[in-house]
This record gives C-alpha cells, structure tokens and sequence, in this order.
C-alpha cells in the first residue's frame, strides 16, 4: 500500500516524473506598436534541463508563437450570371491572427499526430473547429484557403530546421513578428519531444499594444466615434484651408 | 520609411502614400475632380481593407474640396440655393448609402457593390464624357457653333424655384434626385460624386458652366462630411494617420496639376479624364468577369 502510494507520488511529481524539463526565456515580453512600427524579431532560447543521462528517443524541438484567435468568415468566389462574386462563406470560430511554428526538425519526425491533435500544435490543429454549414460540401478547403492566403501574407508560418539544438541541451530561435501585427495578448509554447510524444512544455505569453499616437487615436476612435469623427473633419478642413492660404501667399 | 496606421492595422510606406497623395491631386487640379474615384481603387491596391480605404476618401475629399470652394467662394461662382437643394438630397441620399454600405458588408457583399457602382457608373460616364468631347473637338476643327440648348420635360415639372446666381427657374425635384444619387454614391463607393455631378448639373439641369464646380463642391463637402461622420461612428473605419499623409500628397499635387492644367484646352482635358476615367473602369470590369487567381478571401466578424 505504501508502496503503490510512493509510486503514485513520484509519478504525479512533475520534476522527478519526467527525466526531462524545460528552462526557456523570451528576449521581449512586451512589444509595443509605435508610429514607426515595422515588424519586429523576438529570439526564443533556453535549456533542457536533466537529472540522469539523455533518455533514448530523437530530441525535437518546437516553438509556437500565436496571435489573438478572432472568428472570421472564409468566403469562396464563384461565377453567377457572368461575373465573379462571393458566394459561399464558412464561418471559423477562431483562427489565430498570427502564427508560427519552428521546429528542430521534419515535423513528422519531431512530433507524432495524438501530440499534436491534443496541443494543438500545426496551424490546421490551432484554427478552431470549423461549424457545420449546411450548403458547403467541403468545408476543409476553406480551412486549406484561410492557411494558404495567410501563408502568402506571412501570417503563418512553419519553419523547419529553425530551432538550432546544441549538445541535446541549448536550444535558440528567432520569429520574426510582420508589421501589420494585430493587438493582445500572443502565446509562445515551447514543447520538447522524444521519439514524437511530448515530454516537457513551457509557454509564456508576450504583449503586443500600440502605444503613443497609435494608441491615443485607436482608442478615441473606438470610445468616443463621434469627437474623432469631428477631431478628423477638423484636420481635413484645416489642412485644405492652410494649403489655399500658403499658395496664394506664395503667388502673391 | 514606414508608418502604422492606427486603425488600417497595417504599416505602409509614407513616401508611397504621400505620392498617392500627390498622384491624384495632380489629377484633381488638371480636372476639377476630387479624385475619389482613383484614390479608393489606389488604396485598394496598397493592401488598405475597402472599408477603411472607402472611409478615409471620404475625410480626404472634404480637405481637398474646402480650399477649391475657398476659392469659388471669393470668386461668388457657387449657388448657395441650388448647394443648399442638392445638399438636402444628398444627406438623405448619404444616410441611405450608409445603411445599404453595412447591410452588404454583413452578407459579405461590399466588394461586389463598390466594384459594380464603379463599373456602371465610370463606364457611363467616361463614355459619354468621351464621346461629347470628341465631339466638341471635331466641330472645333469644322467650324460649326456649340449647340445650344433645348427645353426639356425638366421644365416641366412642379416646385419650381428661382435660382439667381445660375439663371434659371426649374423645379427642385431633379437638383435634390440628383443630390440624393450623388449622396448614395458617395456613402458606397468613397467618392465625392464630383464626376456625376459636373455633366448631371450641365446637361441635365442646364447651369451656366462657370457655377457648376463651384456648387458641386459646396454640396460635396457638406456630403463628404456627414458620411466621414457616419463611418467613424457606425464603423469606426476612418484612419486619421492615412488621411493626413493622403492630405499633404494632394495638397502639393494639386497645384502642380493646376499649372499643367492651365496649359491645355478644354476639350483635350476632357477628353484626357474621359480616357482615364474608361481605363479604371475596364480593370475594375476585367477583375469581376475573368477568373480570379485566388478564388478565395477572409473576412472579419464581430466576437
């Protein structure tokens, strides 16, 4: 009885259970978007810390960086009397507005499917559920276009081979942020893997605000719509008059 | 050098907007159009979302119409009465544009609306525009005498109202339905309606030409104004950042394009702008009838 108590103790304790864990830290844990934001490079390193020699199993290595999830619509252009327009939409509950995977390897060979499914891993597992629409027959092709055009604009992003593992113990990398990045509250999860499955994870989360200019005019534009409508008149009819005025001073 | 603009979420190159900026203000002082029609599509292009880029036309037009009618003002070539009719009708027009704008951008649909008004509408227009000033060219080089014009059933109708600084004695009912189309247009597709209302004011209602650009802006002011207004407050889609760069641009375009505008006759200008005008107008229309490269696109939804 003891025993098995003893045993149930050392297998629920997280730093003796596993023979393995993470230490990892962020170069930046707060981004902040000022006039001249123009992407930015958040480095992502650390240490696999052990008590006993290496376990047996191929070491892998995965960094995920993840947006804000927002639900948005996926529509499909199709051609109705002549022209090209949209037709069917399926809506996403959460995709995130920016994500990137690296890996120290072929992600086939870093991380098995059932990892994967319950952490959400690959970009296609961290878009969530798709709903059901009645009138679309392939709703998993709106998924593949909605990783596909954010693939092109750099959104998403799986980079093999860029996590850089040294003597199976320090790791580094780097993702770089674009510069139309969306506010709130990113994820970073750092997962090591043996053989495929998940030994050790760690996440940290990293802040991205505008601040400054950006800041002011975002919020007077979502709190008070109607003083910053007016505050824009404001500057539109002062600069035209101020253009007239400087010409004919110029003229005259 | 880049920039973040605060409510586009996207950061663009400044040197790129201010030469937006500066490309449709030469065009606007060469034409006396506000050049809303070319700044939209244009923004479009850059990566701005319709929404945003349809909006912030809008603030943008009021700052290049407010110096213009500074000057027609001075020059007492604007119809305050015939501004005044054609404003009533533009207001209502404008309210109604906005809420058929939202309507269509819940179904998805905006992109469609605003790419098909700018189909019909430029491809009317620049044609007409392109065959009046050929027209005009080609009697220039026989030597007939302009036509004059005729009564219309335009005379006809009731409410009538004298307006002294055009001369005329018509009923308000076809100033304020042209005001009302102008008013819609405008809310749609982001444009002063400067392009429609010009030929609408001469031919239609047959004002002397020296008052229509002066009335046309005054009117498209007031218009641009209410519906900067009512985005900023229903959408929030008004980017200050944006429109001041756009601003400088066309500021300084203007008056380039002014002094190139000087240099050149009437008919040729017209039939320049008529040209341009059915060149926006064929993109847009080979975008909608030719199979796109991605079939595919993403919008957003309220949480």
């Amino acid at each position: 009885m003891i025993r098995a108590l003893c045993l149930l103790l050392v297998l629920s304790w997280p730093g003796v259970a596993q023979a393995e864990d993470l230490v990892a830290g962020l170069s930046k844990s707060r981004i902040s978007i000022s006039a001249n934001f123009d992407g930015s490079e958040i480095l992502i390193f650390g240490a696999v810390k052990r008590a006993a020699p290496a376990p047996e199993g191929q070491i892998g290595l995965i960094v995920t960086v993840e947006g804000p999830k927002n639900p948005l619509v996926v529509r499909r252009k199709d051609k109705q009397a002549n022209i090209w327009i949209n037709s069917a939409g399926v809506q996403v509950d959460g995709a995130p507005s920016f994500y990137a995977v690296n890996t120290s390897g072929p992600i086939d060979e870093v991380l098995d499917e059932a990892s994967d499914a319950a952490h959400r891993i690959t970009v296609r597992k961290a878009i969530q559920s798709v709903g059901d629409p009645e009138d679309v027959a392939d709703p998993s092709i709106f998924t593949d276009a909605l990783i596909r055009i954010r693939e092109e604009a750099n959104l998403y992003q799986l980079n093999v081979g860029a996590v850089e593992v040294s003597d199976q113990t320090l790791f580094n990398t780097s993702v770089a942020l674009p510069a139309n990045l969306v506010e709130g509250a990113y994820t970073s999860r750092v997962f090591l893997t043996r053989g495929g499955a998940i030994v050790a994870e760690y996440a940290s989360i990293i802040d991205v605000e505008k601040v400054g200019l950006e800041r002011f005019l975002y919020v007077l534009a979502h709190d008070q719509p109607a003083v910053y409508g007016l505050l824009s008149l404001a500057i539109a009819i002062a600069a035209g008059w101020g253009a007239s005025a400087v010409f004919r001073y110029i003229q005259s | 050098m880049q920039i973040y603009l605060p409510i586009a979420e996207i950061s663009v190159n400044v040197f790129l907007l201010l030469g937006l900026g500066g490309l449709v203000g030469i065009l606007s002082g060469m034409f006396g159009v506000g050049g809303g029609f070319l700044i939209t599509p244009l923004l479009f292009f850059v990566g701005i979302p319709p929404a945003v880029a349809v909006a912030t036309s809008a603030n943008q037009i009021v700052a290049s119409s407010f110096s213009g009618l500074l000057a027609h003002l001075r020059r007492k070539t604007v119809d305050l009465r015939m501004g005044v009719v054609l404003l009533i009708g533009g207001l209502v027009g404008a309210a109604f544009g906005i809420w058929i704008f939202n309507i269509l951008r819940e179904m998805g649909q905006v992109d469609l609306l605003v790419r098909l008004c700018y189909v019909v509408f430029l491809g009317a227009i620049g044609g007409l525009m392109f065959i009046e000033s050929l027209n005009a060219i080609l009697d220039t080089r026989a030597g007939t005498p302009p036509r004059r014009k005729h009564h219309t059933w335009i005379h006809a109708l009731p409410f009538k109202m004298k307006f002294r600084t055009s001369g005329l004695y018509i009923s308000v009912i076809p100033p304020a339905i042209v005001g009302l189309c102008v008013g819609v247009l405008a809310a749609i597709m982001g444009v002063g309606g400067g392009f429609i209302m010009v030929p609408a004011m001469i031919y239609l209602l047959g004002m002397p030409t020296k008052v229509v650009v002066g009335t046309s802006l005054f009117q498209i002011i007031f218009v641009t104004a209410f519906t900067t207004l009512l985005h900023a407050i229903t959408n929030y889609t008004v980017d200050m950042l944006l429109a001041v760069f756009l601003l400088v641009g066309g500021v300084i375009g203007a008056q380039v394009g002014t002094r190139i505008g000087v240099r050149m006759k009437a008919e040729q200008l017209r039939i320049l702008l008529a040209l341009m005008v059915l060149l926006v107008c064929g993109k847009l229309a080979f975008d909608l009838l030719v199979e796109p490269s991605e079939r595919f696109s993403i919008g957003t939804l309220e949480p």
